[in-house]
């Protein structure tokens, strides 16, 4: 919607168009007012300047955040039911897609220039440095071992992840404990990585070998194989790492599965049957029949885990801060900016994840534009 | 006919070993959170299976003026303090010294089929609560401990998740009908710039929005990360919402149109009761998302505890009482709750949503 395309029809107006106009216009003035006061004082609650019993701050804060958006839309509405017939169809796309593209164009798109920005300026974003950060970010020693983590992450991780996610989904496929298997499966989706990470600390707990172990890998390795206790997480290293991994192979695999899952049972059976027919066993029917048919979706999901391994960060901060040698992009990015307070650096660490998925934009672009064609 | 049966087993083994594994983790983590703390530091929370062990069937207090650094003779087994401390074995039972030297006691113990099933709440009622609570044991002695308050976390997990997931989806429900049915200019344009945004990192927006935050002196507050979560949630919630809006029939919107209504009328009275699915799809995925989240929490509420989240709890507990698993499984478990229920008893749209296409920044 441009400004030139209002413009002309602005020559004829009557008196009571432009009053209904302003009448139009007063409500949803007083609503975005209003909108504006609940914000202050919600501020305000928070900020403990005023004082209201937490139940109630919750009830006025869903109230403000939910009613206060229905009521932004309806009073546009109305306003645009005020304004003369010509006109309301070039400001009612304002109204529907108006808010989503201005919050869009605030939360992601002017930050991610402002980033692009401060990545060639130093700690305090005062002084240009140029490449200075970069050569940072891809030379020191330190770094390196935090791309060569995430590699280990990404190759791992996803590999794991589509493995067992593909296994999976073969065997549940085959099952008669289908749905109840996959819900195992899937039940770690439902919990965060903080929880994870508590849940799979407890699992690698190590106590002194003169004590009882708690841990179940540890009791394990001492109860049946007789082996020495071992901080898994921590001095194991380099592998200590994988037992990082895994926790995230073990919230991601159900994601996989259920893709996968869709994928193999959205194969026309005529061409299972007619393999079997054929004398095609079980092996030759899944790497000939089914791989293929179902490759699309194994890109798809694995592209998925790729970028979001990419950005893994939960899991290592809370299961080892990224101490012993465990630190990825995302919590170095976490580290330089706020225990470092290095907004060059950190700016420069985010860049480079962003350069990453390019890539997955630019194919996603694509399948957008080919579908948008047909 | 034979083999079918073998390869049925097979498949039905291993899928029933994959799940054991995947579920053992979580399983440990709830018995814990359940068994007393002195359970927990003594053994593993397997032990409240049924398995063999050591069981005392008698305790044996010798009288005070028993020499304790001589050979004693005590149930009819003579060994001096040092061996009994070790513990030996005799006649099939097992004698142990326990405490020290003056005080203890002698404690004969047979091998036999035992569970360890004491359980308590105290764990959670010591995480829920907050100020001073007096707390008592399995062995009767009492302890005075703070508590972890995160009763109070929970309802701010609360206000955090529910305006953070109905915003963007009622943002996102206009846009993506304006996309789908609205000719305005620009409008592929800008719908590509959405798809564009679905894989950003978030990470490269956290600082300028902070910096924004700050000099609105919001930091700090929900509607900080309300905010937050509806910028980084639009994407995905508009491009699935567009995806379900535009393939809506045609001529439903034709006829409602040559009616008269208003592109609002049709919105609310057509599209909205027709996109239920799609809706809950993406609400359970944003409020999952949103109350899983740690990161965003962090960045924008950060240290101001009383407006801590779940998960920001959880996370500081793991940092400051890392060895405490009686505090440590309770919590953790307190997070996963809702969480787990929506999941389960929403699966279904879940799953749709997932389907839909999902890859998110």
């Amino acid at each position: 919607m441009s400004a030139s395309q209002v413009e002309g029809t602005r020559n004829h107006l009557s008196g009571i168009q432009i009053i209904r106009m302003i009448a139009g216009i007063l409500p949803l003035a007083a609503t975005i007012a209003l909108l504006a006061w609940g914000m202050f004082f919600i501020r305000d609650v928070q900020a403990g300047r005023i004082s209201l019993p937490q139940p109630i701050t919750v009830l006025l804060a869903i109230v403000w955040g939910v009613g206060g958006l229905v009521l932004l839309f309806t009073m546009g509405n109305f306003f645009i039911e005020q304004l003369p017939e010509r006109w309301a169809p070039k400001v009612e796309p304002i109204l529907f897609a108006g808010p989503a593209l201005l919050m869009l164009t605030w939360a992601l798109v002017l930050p991610t220039f402002e980033t692009l920005i401060a990545s060639f300026y130093d700690q305090a974003s005062v002084h240009f440095v140029g490449w200075k950060n970069y050569l940072y970010v891809f030379t020191d020693p330190s770094m390196l071992h935090v791309f060569r983590n995430n590699l280990l992450w990404i190759v791992f991780g996803t590999t794991f992840t589509v493995g067992a996610g593909l296994m999976i989904a073969v065997l549940a496929d085959r099952s008669r404990f289908e749905n109840a298997a996959k819900a195992m499966i899937f039940l770690p989706m439902a919990i965060s990585f903080v929880g994870a990470g508590v849940i799979w600390n407890f699992v690698y707990a190590v106590r002194p070998v003169s004590a009882p172990q708690i841990g179940l890998l540890n009791a394990i390795t001492v109860g049946l194989f007789g082996g020495q206790p071992q901080a898994w997480t921590a001095f194991f290293q380099p592998w200590n790492n994988f037992f990082l991994i895994v926790v995230e192979i073990w919230l991601q695999t159900g994601f996989a599965m259920v893709l996968f899952s869709a994928a193999i049972k959205g194969i026309p059976t005529e061409i299972m049957e007619a393999a079997q027919v054929d004398g095609a066993n079980e092996v030759q029917v899944f790497f000939r029949i089914m791989l293929p048919q179902i490759l699309g979706t194994i890109i798809t999901v694995s592209t998925t885990i790729v970028i979001f391994t990419l950005k893994i960060f939960d899991v290592v901060w809370v299961m080892t801060g990224g101490q012993f040698d465990t630190s990825v992009i995302a919590t170095e990015f976490y580290r330089q900016y706020f225990t470092y307070n290095d907004n060059g650096a950190g700016s420069a660490i985010a860049v480079v994840l962003f350069i990453a998925v390019i890539p997955v934009m630019v194919y996603n672009l694509r399948q957008f534009a080919r579908r948008e064609a047909l | 006919m034979k083999s079918k049966f073998f390869s049925s087993c097979l498949v039905n083994g291993t899928l029933a070993l994959i799940c054991l594994f995947w579920t053992i983790p979580t399983f440990g983590l709830l018995i814990t959170s359940f068994r007393d703390r002195l359970d927990i530091n003594s053994s593993g929370w397997w032990t409240v299976f049924p398995h063999r062990d050591w069981v005392s069937i008698q305790k044996i207090t010798p009288a005070p003026n028993v020499d304790r650094y001589a050979p004693m003779t005590l149930g009819g087994v003579t060994a001096t303090f040092e061996q009994f401390d070790q513990g030996i074995t005799a006649n099939g039972k097992r004698y142990l010294w326990i405490g020290n030297r003056r005080i203890g006691y002698l404690d004969v113990e047979s091998y036999q089929w035992t569970a360890d099933t004491t359980f308590t709440m105290t764990n959670y009622q010591q995480v829920l609560a907050s100020g001073n609570l007096t707390l008592k044991l399995k062995d009767g002695t009492t302890y005075t401990q703070e508590g972890i308050g995160m009763e109070r976390a929970f309802l701010n997990s609360l206000e955090v998740t529910i305006p953070a997931t109905v915003i963007p989806i009622a943002m996102a429900a206009f846009a993506a009908y304006a996309f789908a049915w609205m000719k305005f200019p620009g409008r592929k344009m800008l719908f590509v710039l959405v798809v564009g945004l679905l894989v950003v990192p978030l990470q490269i927006a956290l600082i300028p929005i902070l910096k924004n935050f700050v000099a609105l002196h919001i930091n700090g507050t929900f509607l900080a990360v309300w905010l937050a979560h509806t910028g980084f949630g639009l994407p995905l919630a508009t491009y699935l919402l567009f995806n379900y809006i535009s393939e809506l029939p045609r001529d439903i919107f034709e006829a409602a149109r040559v009616d008269g209504a208003s592109h609002f009328i049709i919105f609310v009275q057509l599209v909205i009761p027709l996109s239920v699915p799609a809706l809950a799809s993406f609400a359970i995925f944003q409020f999952l998302w949103v109350w899983n989240d740690y990161l965003v929490a962090l960045v924008f509420i950060g240290g101001a505890s009383k407006n801590q989240v779940l998960t920001q709890v959880l996370a500081n507990l793991v940092g400051s009482l890392g060895q405490n698993w009686e505090l440590l499984t309770a919590a953790a478990f307190i997070s996963m709750i809702v969480p787990l229920i929506v999941f389960f008893s929403l699966q279904r749209y879940f799953v749709r949503g997932l389907l839909a296409g999902s890859v998110k920044g």
